[in-house]
């Protein structure tokens, strides 16, 4: 097991180089002179000149690279040009208001969704299933950024329950948590209903009933750990959109987490803010896929046999043996 | 061999699908007494699985529906059972081998597991206890008891159906309903699992209800046979009966279809046709579409069972006029 | 039975999904979108940028079906022509989108080994950026408009329609028909066109489907943030951004884009889901 994550773990250090490349690359495709940017437009082509020399903008493409990922393991993540401050500073700031949206948002969605999901898949063709199916339709065809809206007037200005933006309080994380998880409940119910369908339909499930054990034994023993497997896969990806979700969130409540800093940034073509929060974010969600892939692979056995001491050759072999064996006999 | 243990009358089970219902089983009686192993025979789709899904209770609940008939087990009718007293029969008295051992086990847990599990169930026994008698049924099938921590897939085809064997055979079944347990492997494989399954039952005195389309396997396995078509029991008999003196048109059909060492002739005579879609079922005889023998009786009622011997019945008004 | 098979699988997948009423409705309301769409300077009473500053804000009345927003402009002929604009993004971006994944997929595919190792390794770097925050990246740098709104979510999608692709390719590869077709020197390109593409393509209209829904949602977001959609041109993302400023006071006005987006993307969903029913009906049950 300590093989495959430590192959995961080296394999994440290529993915983390090609992004930080995929960033740079983006940024120098952007039309705008960021040097212009600051000065103004008042400003000589001298002068402008003379910032883009001092910020080591005319300097080639791998030496700008290099200068970018020799100061990130310094843990230098360059100024923001804006406003001049180091960027690792204001993010290391940020960075708490992002995960905390983003963890509860998924930890929401997935004790939300897997229930629904295996409530409307074990209630099949019955009103409650419609029911569950149609209501994760909607909410998955739904806006985000409009139910935030819709909730917050009607909470926030209407009843006056939760407050409108920020998160000075526990209670202003509500809403935000809920609009976020709102579509991906449904995304994760969706995936659960069907996998666990799915999964009642196997010849293992009838060789479990056949053995008389209760429906309760076979759907939340022998059916349920199954149908998780696939939707662990699932929890990567939106662990993934909520991430990129956590963006527009941020910018209707008011929430001073990463999302609003790359937004800021991209907005004024403040280079060294871009690069690194979408590295940052990036690398967050490697780690987290990282993780997911480690569990789905401690769950499932087929999976973890291929990385155990005794691999699947031996077990082949042995096999082998004891057919002959038994053929001897 | 004495009383019935299993006595099956006038059975008849649908399927019902958005488009149509489905006529899988109809109107099948047939008993299997103490000891006894009986051959179901017949083609893919006649409706062999059901009518052993049947006697189980495991059949698909939204779909299928059992349209009439009783099924005595020991005396009792199991369609009048509830759930919970059909849990204690299922894998307790009456056991199930399953077709393909590819499937058949649960991927993410342990073969031995899954053994012990049906032991726990049905037997007031401790943890530790109920896995010492996995690890003996494991042996008994012959495989040794320290893989009881494998998982299925460090096993191959054949050894999965042992393993699909030691679990029905775990809480020492009085039936055994075995839906083609050789199909799946290699003919090698096949031949060790018919003898180890041959070895038990004489061991252990447990009736088996041997679901395949092969023949070879009943003459080598069963006492006596049922040959099933399109969900109905076209000719039962004793296995000597039936080979020697197939009655029915299709039985007969069956035997010319099969190829044979000892005879000279260079080609097989395969059945013309196809077998009725199960969704419109012809009026009269199943069979009269294929039959050579058909006439306009046969088309226009459906035959019923006439016992020609004593325990010797067939579904053709062939032999009844024979008996004339 | 004998009728059937001789069908094309065409009308085998319609006669399938014929049988499933949401997604035919959904069929039906994605039509009347589009033709709306097509339509819109005749369907809609007033023009989308025509303001009445006296008239602002305005309930729902028989001139304005729908009232009037902070401008004075007809809400209800903004929506038509949003139309537009929500669905050009929903489409074009998923075309884009969808070629581009269905080459790359086909390649990677096809030829395995270190090509397929190189194309899944790039794309694991692509999609370690998650899709929304690429979007909004690239259309930042690309500038906002709808224009570019459509390739930022286009490059967004590619990965998921070449890993469907790829997949399928991959499951095709190995049948018999592809085996017998080099048998008789078939050029490499012209097995993938004639015979892998048409036989993976099943999976990929699913997605395709879908995709156009997710497309027009991240869309509306790019509006909402100002990255999409310039104003004044009306589009359901940028009616909602403009309403919330008298969201206090208005609520509905931003109620109605925001149904409208709703409305569309759960039809792309629904008939996704019936296309799949459709084209495997093994899951239906």
């Amino acid at each position: 097991m300590l093989r495959y994550i430590i192959k995961r773990v080296l394999l994440l250090i290529p993915t983390l180089i090609g992004i930080s490349l995929l960033v740079l690359l983006l940024i120098d495709l952007t039309p705008g002179d960021p040097a212009r940017m600051m000065l103004g437009a008042s400003a000589t082509e001298e002068q402008v000149e003379e910032l883009r020399e001092e910020l080591g903008l005319n300097d080639g493409f791998f030496v700008r690279w290099w200068r970018f990922i020799s100061g990130v393991f310094q843990g230098d993540f360059g100024t923001s040009l804006m406003t001049k401050r180091p960027v690792l500073d204001e993010m290391l700031f940020r960075f708490r208001y992002t995960l905390i949206l983003v963890i509860f948002g998924t930890v929401f969605s997935v004790l939300l969704g897997i229930p629904i999901g295996i409530y409307a898949a074990t209630h099949q063709r019955t009103w409650k299933d419609n029911a569950a199916i149609f209501l994760s339709l909607i909410a998955v065809s739904m806006p985000s950024f409009w139910f935030a809206l819709l909730i917050i007037r009607f909470f926030g200005v209407q009843l006056q329950w939760l407050p409108i933006s920020g998160v000075d309080t526990w209670t202003g994380w509500i809403m935000p948590c809920a609009a976020m998880a709102l579509g991906l409940i449904a995304l994760i119910a969706r995936q659960m209903r069907s996998d666990m369908l799915e999964v009642l339909r196997q010849d293992y499930i009838t060789t479990a009933r056949s053995k008389g054990l209760s429906n309760r034994t076979v759907v939340y023993r022998h059916a349920l750990k199954n149908a998780v497997i696939p939707v662990i896969m699932v929890i990567g990806g939106v662990f993934g959109s909520s991430l990129g979700g956590s963006l527009i969130t941020e910018v209707i409540f008011s929430i001073p987490g990463l999302g609003q800093y790359i937004m800021t940034g991209l907005n004024n073509r403040d280079y060294p803010v871009i690069q690194s929060g979408i590295l940052i974010i990036a690398t967050l969600f490697a780690v987290i896929i990282l993780i997911v892939d480690v569990i789905f692979a401690l769950v499932d056995p087929r999976i973890r046999s291929q990385y155990t001491r005794r691999n699947k050759r031996e077990g082949g072999k042995k096999n082998e043996k004891e057919e002959e064996t038994v053929k001897a006999a | 061999m004495g009383e019935n243990l299993l006595e099956i009358k006038n059975l008849s089970v649908e399927y019902h699908t958005d488009d149509a219902v489905v006529y899988a089983v109809n109107n099948i009686s047939f008993e299997v007494k103490k000891g006894e192993s009986i051959g179901l025979v017949g083609e893919t789709g006649a409706g062999k699985t059901t009518i052993a899904k049947s006697v189980l209770g495991i059949l698909p609940q939204l779909q299928a529906k059992i349209k009439s008939g009783e099924i005595y087990f020991e005396g009792n009718d199991l369609l009048k059972l509830s759930e919970k007293e059909m849990q204690k029969i299922r894998g307790n008295k009456i056991a199930m081998i399953f077709q393909d051992p590819m499937t058949a086990l649960n991927p993410i847990e342990t073969v031995g597991f899954q053994i012990a599990e049906a032991i726990k169930r049905h037997n007031k026994i401790k943890r530790q206890e109920a896995r010492e008698r996995a690890e003996d049924m494991l042996e008994m099938v012959g495989i040794p008891g320290e893989r009881y921590r494998d998982y299925p897939h460090e096993f191959s085809g054949g050894m999965k159906q042992r393993v699909v064997i030691a679990m029905a055979l775990a809480c020492n079944p009085e039936l055994l309903l075995a839906d083609e347990p050789t199909t799946a492997l290699d003919v090698t494989i096949q031949a060790q699992v018919l003898d180890m399954m041959r070895n038990l039952r004489q061991k252990l005195n447990t009736s088996v209800v041997l679901i395949t389309h092969d023949f070879g396997v009943v003459a080598d396995f069963c006492d006596s046979v049922a040959v099933t078509y399109a969900g109905e029991i076209v000719e039962r008999g004793s296995v000597d009966r039936i080979f020697n003196n197939p009655k029915h048109p299709y039985t007969q059909g069956l035997f010319e279809s099969i190829p044979r060492l000892d005879s000279n002739e260079n080609r097989l005579k395969p059945i013309k046709g196809l077998m009725p879609d199960p969704t419109h079922l012809p009026e009269g005889c199943r069979f009269a579409e294929r039959c050579p023998y058909a006439t306009e009786e046969c088309t226009a009622a459906p035959p019923e069972a006439y016992e020609i011997e004593p325990g010797h019945f067939v579904k053709c008004f062939k032999v009844k006029e024979g008996e004339k | 039975m004998k009728k059937k098979r001789k069908q094309s699988r065409l009308r085998e997948i319609w006669h399938q999904l014929k049988k499933n009423k949401m997604a035919v409705v959904s069929l039906v309301v994605l039509i009347v979108l589009v033709l709306i769409a097509i339509f819109a300077p005749l369907l809609a009473p007033y023009s989308y940028s025509e303001q009445n500053v006296l008239n602002a804000n305005a309930s729902p009345s028989a001139e304005h079906l729908l009232g009037t927003d902070d401008l004075g402009r007809d809400i209800l002929s903004r929506l038509i022509y949003g139309t537009r604009q929500s669905l050009q993004m929903g489409i074009f971006s998923v075309a884009i989108g969808a070629v581009i994944g269905i080459i790359v997929g086909s390649i990677s595919g096809y030829f395995g080994s270190w090509v397929d190792n190189l194309c899944m390794r790039l794309l694991d770097i692509y999609q370690a950026i998650p899709m929304f925050l690429l979007c909004v990246a690239l259309a930042a740098i690309l500038g906002p408009s709808l224009r570019n709104a459509i390739i930022a979510l286009g490059l967004g999608v590619v990965p998921g329609f070449a890993r469907i692709m790829r997949a399928s390719v991959m499951t095709v590869r190995e049948k018999e028909y592809i085996e017998a077709a080099k048998s008789i020197n078939c050029g490499t390109g012209r097995i993938i066109i004639k015979h892998i593409i048409p036989n993976a393509i099943g999976p990929m209209i699913v997605q395709i489907t879908m995709g156009v829904g997710s497309c027009i949602l991240s869309g509306a977001a790019l509006s909402f943030i100002g990255l999409g959609v310039q104003p004044p041109i009306p589009e359901w993302g940028t009616m909602i951004s403009e309403a919330r400023s008298v969201m206090r006071q208005y609520p509905t006005q931003a109620l109605y884009p925001g149904i409208c987006v709703m409305i569309s993307v759960l039809a792309c969903n629904l008939l996704g889901d019936g296309l799949r029913d459709a084209l495997d009906p093994r899951l239906k049950n």
